[in-house]
């Protein structure tokens, strides 16, 4: 059992977690995840660790409500705990010295760029950060993000908050102005797809970090196959992070949409759970 | 000194006596339930069995039975009905019965060695030690094994499978600490997550696993050693004495044909840990999802097909294939598991390859194949297959399922430098199971790829005595050196 010692509110559907896993801890790095089950009979998702604290003995995740298992932890509060916890699972972020790296974060993505972000500067690295979201509900971390970039820019689609429009857009002007060596997106895989599409023509290096559906975490099952440079990897233990330009998207986003009915019944089910007082 | 026989038929009667057959669920009841088929012998027909048995002298048996289980022996206490003395007598040589008396291939280990069946139908051997082991379930007779002294070294065990937990128990019997790291939330390994319900019922594991328990094996999930701890640090900073590496062979293999990344395209590993680890059969109860279309294509002819198979079966799949490159002869499946599933309604498409994965919007719409016929062996021994020119066609399909092998996990060797590995992924170790590194051995599908359960307990045990030799050799060089020091 590994226990929640905090659970705070980023937003009205993003909730952070600080949970008691001292091996995990010990071993974090950036861009590592754990894979969780949040109660007997669930499934097993992966979540990125967002920060890791050794003497503590505790690591953190940012977890966005989007269906049953992650609605379902929602509910959980300080002192209960999750069943299972496997990790550090996946390969590290590689961080170099590129000389201008630009962070791209869409929607909960931000809380995994952060970390990777602040590595980034760390390692002498002017940082260049773009974050966005559908709404302002879905923004997190700016502030912690101005503290760690050189430049901040934030997007919404509706305009809710900072600049109307993708994170493409300051992308672009960052790309035309010249000072972008690399770049590192983290978000919706249409929104990393965009990020690959701009600096593709460029050639400016792009790492993305790939959320597929796992089942193990471990590179057992093949369930989080993707195609990059034509050939197969297993984003659990070849990932999560890859050049963007050589993902194959269109195939991994229609994958990551292979359960979306059944996840559908599974969630109206546990909210229909919920409105009669069936879930605690 | 002999003792004299307890059987009342002298042999020439015994061999008269017909091999008696098991009570089987009914196809029908098959076709949509994941309860057991095998029900196993009632105690009338396990004595008639027994009855059977010429008690040879030298048994072959015996020798033909990987772990080397005194089935002479348990089959003679059978006939006195003296059921607990069957259960240790079958326990010291192997410490999970109701596993391997339900999933063992006896039929190619000690039933295809028996006298009997050189002219008669083999002794049941598995059945009789599947009753005897079910007894002792059922009447709650089972006792941990008595325990040698506690000892100060403990030992790490990799891997909660086959191999790991009848290493795990041996070393306990021989009063070590073990402990046991599994990957996984269940332990198990592919007992768990690969055997389905209707061959090996997950009850009797979680009662083997309790009596591991008991023997004061401590077995820790959700621990992944190459990354929560690397073996190194295992040995090092955590304290153990030896380590016994049997994380199995649970990479999946693919085909590399086209249309692979296609929704509704599944390893057998992740379609069976969906259904087997996860609970998918049930659900929304449970919260694993798989997807299954009507008619469903299983590509292999090994015992992971076969469960594969006739697991798409029993989920509701209106047609199910099984695609298989070779012939009959060559599948390397139990040829019981081949009748189940036949008798369930499976269809065996033989001398037939798979080319391509055919899409209809990013799903599977079917599965182009191409008939095979047999030519000269190839490497395996076996005939090889050969395409038939012009003989493609398409399998109306929504799921394909991909069985045709696996490979061990890299972890652990990527994660120990220095350790040898050999073509495949697979661990180099000799006769004792010893690797290269010095405390480090290996056994089961990670030293073998994939291979058979009873193999894995074999390499276990075999594991088990040479650790056990390790220690004991390190506590004389440790005592040898203290002497002369002092």
């Amino acid at each position: 059992m590994f226990r929640i010692l905090e659970v705070t509110s980023l937003g009205p559907t993003i909730r952070r977690y600080v949970v008691e896993a001292p091996l995990v801890a010990r071993k974090r790095q950036a861009g590592h995840f754990v894979i969780v089950r949040v109660a007997e009979n669930g499934e097993r998702i992966p979540l990125t660790i967002v920060e890791g604290d050794p003497d503590r003995g505790t690591i953190t995740l940012v977890v966005q409500a989007v269906g049953k298992t992650t609605r379902q932890m929602a509910t959980l509060r300080a002192g209960d705990a999750l069943p299972d916890l496997l990790g550090p699972l996946g390969n590290s972020t590689p961080i170099a010295r590129h000389g201008a790296v630009a962070c791209v974060g869409g929607g909960v993505g931000t809380a995994e760029l952060l970390p990777i972000a602040r590595a980034l500067r760390a390692a002498g690295n002017i940082v260049h950060s773009v974050i966005g979201a559908r709404s302002r509900d879905l923004l997190i971390l700016q502030r912690e993000m101005s503290r760690c970039s050189d430049s901040l820019a934030v997007t919404t689609d509706d305009g809710s908050c900072g600049r109307m429009g993708l994170v493409t857009g300051p992308l672009q002007e960052l790309i035309d102005g010249g000072r972008v060596d690399a770049v590192y997106a983290i978000g919706p895989l249409p929104m990393m797809r965009a990020v690959a599409d701009l600096t593709r023509g460029p050639r400016i290096r792009t790492w993305a970090s790939l959320n597929a559906l796992m089942v193990d975490g471990t590179g057992m099952c093949g369930g989080c196959r993707v195609t990059v440079g034509g050939e197969m990897k297993f984003a659990c233990v070849d990932g999560p992070e890859f050049d963007a330009h050589e993902v194959d998207f269109d195939e991994l986003i229609r994958r990551s949409r292979m359960y979306s009915d059944l996840e559908g019944v599974a969630d109206e089910r546990f909210r229909k759970a919920c409105a009669s007082g069936r879930v605690a | 000194m002999s003792v004299a026989s307890a059987n009342p038929l002298k042999p020439p009667a015994r061999v008269k006596i017909p091999r008696q057959e098991p009570r089987e669920a009914s196809p029908a009841s098959r076709a949509r339930g994941f309860e057991e088929v095998s029900r196993g012998l009632d105690a009338q027909r396990a004595l008639i069995e027994a009855t059977r048995c010429l008690e040879c002298r030298d048994p072959a048996c015996t020798r033909g039975c990987p772990v080397g289980i005194d089935i002479r022996g348990f089959i003679q206490d059978l006939l006195v009905k003296d059921y607990p003395r069957a259960a240790s007598r079958i326990r010291e040589a192997n410490a999970l019965p109701a596993i391997c008396g339900r999933v063992c291939p006896q039929e190619s280990q000690c039933e295809a060695a028996c006298t009997v069946g050189r002219r008669f139908a083999p002794i049941a051997i598995g059945l009789l030690e599947r009753f005897v082991a079910d007894w002792e379930t059922e009447t709650h007779a089972f006792r941990p094994p008595p325990r040698a002294a506690i000892r100060k070294e403990t030992v790490a065990v990799v891997g909660s499978g086959p191999a790991g937990l009848t290493c795990a128990a041996d070393l306990a019997r021989l009063g070590y600490g073990v402990t046991v790291f599994e990957a996984l939330h269940a332990a198990g390994g592919v007992l768990r997550y690969g055997i389905p319900e209707f061959r090996l019922p997950k009850g009797i594991l979680d009662l083997e696993l309790e009596r591991v328990r008991a023997m004061g094996v401590e077995i820790r999930t959700n621990f992944l050693v190459g990354r929560t701890a690397t073996l190194d640090e295992l040995l090092g900073e955590w304290g153990f004495s030896a380590v016994f590496l049997a994380s199995g062979a649970g990479t999946p293999t693919f085909l590399g044909i086209p249309g692979e990344g296609l929704c509704g395209v599944y390893s057998a590993n992740e379609f069976l840990t969906r259904v087997n680890l996860m609970g998918a059969w049930s659900f929304p109860e449970r919260d694993t999802p798989v997807k299954l279309g009507r008619e469903v294509a299983v590509i292999g002819g090994g015992n992971t097909a076969l469960d594969a198979v006739r697991t798409a079966r029993r989920l509701g799949a209106e047609r199910s294939y099984l695609v298989y490159r070779r012939s009959r002869a060559e599948m390397p499946a139990r040829r019981e598991e081949v009748r189940h599933a036949e008798e369930e309604g499976i269809e065996v498409l033989l001398l037939t390859n798979p080319t391509r994965i055919l899409d209809a919007g990013g799903w599977v719409r079917g599965l182009e194949c191409q008939r095979m016929e047999l030519g000269e062996p190839d490497a395996s021994g076996r005939r090889r297959p050969l395409p038939v020119a012009a003989s493609e066609f398409v399998l109306r399909v929504q799921t394909v399922i991909e069985a045709i092998g696996q490979k061990p996990n890299p972890i652990i060797q990527s994660t120990t430098p220095g350790l040898a590995v050999g073509r495949g992924g697979v661990v180099t170790v000799d006769d004792a199971q010893r690797t290269n590194c010095a405390g480090v051995f290996a056994g089961g599908d990670l030293a073998r790829g994939g291979a058979t359960v009873i193999l894995a307990m074999r390499d276990g045990r075999r594991a088990a005595a040479a650790i056990h030799e390790y220690l004991a050799a390190s506590r004389d060089g440790a005592s040898a050196g203290a002497e002369e020091a002092s």
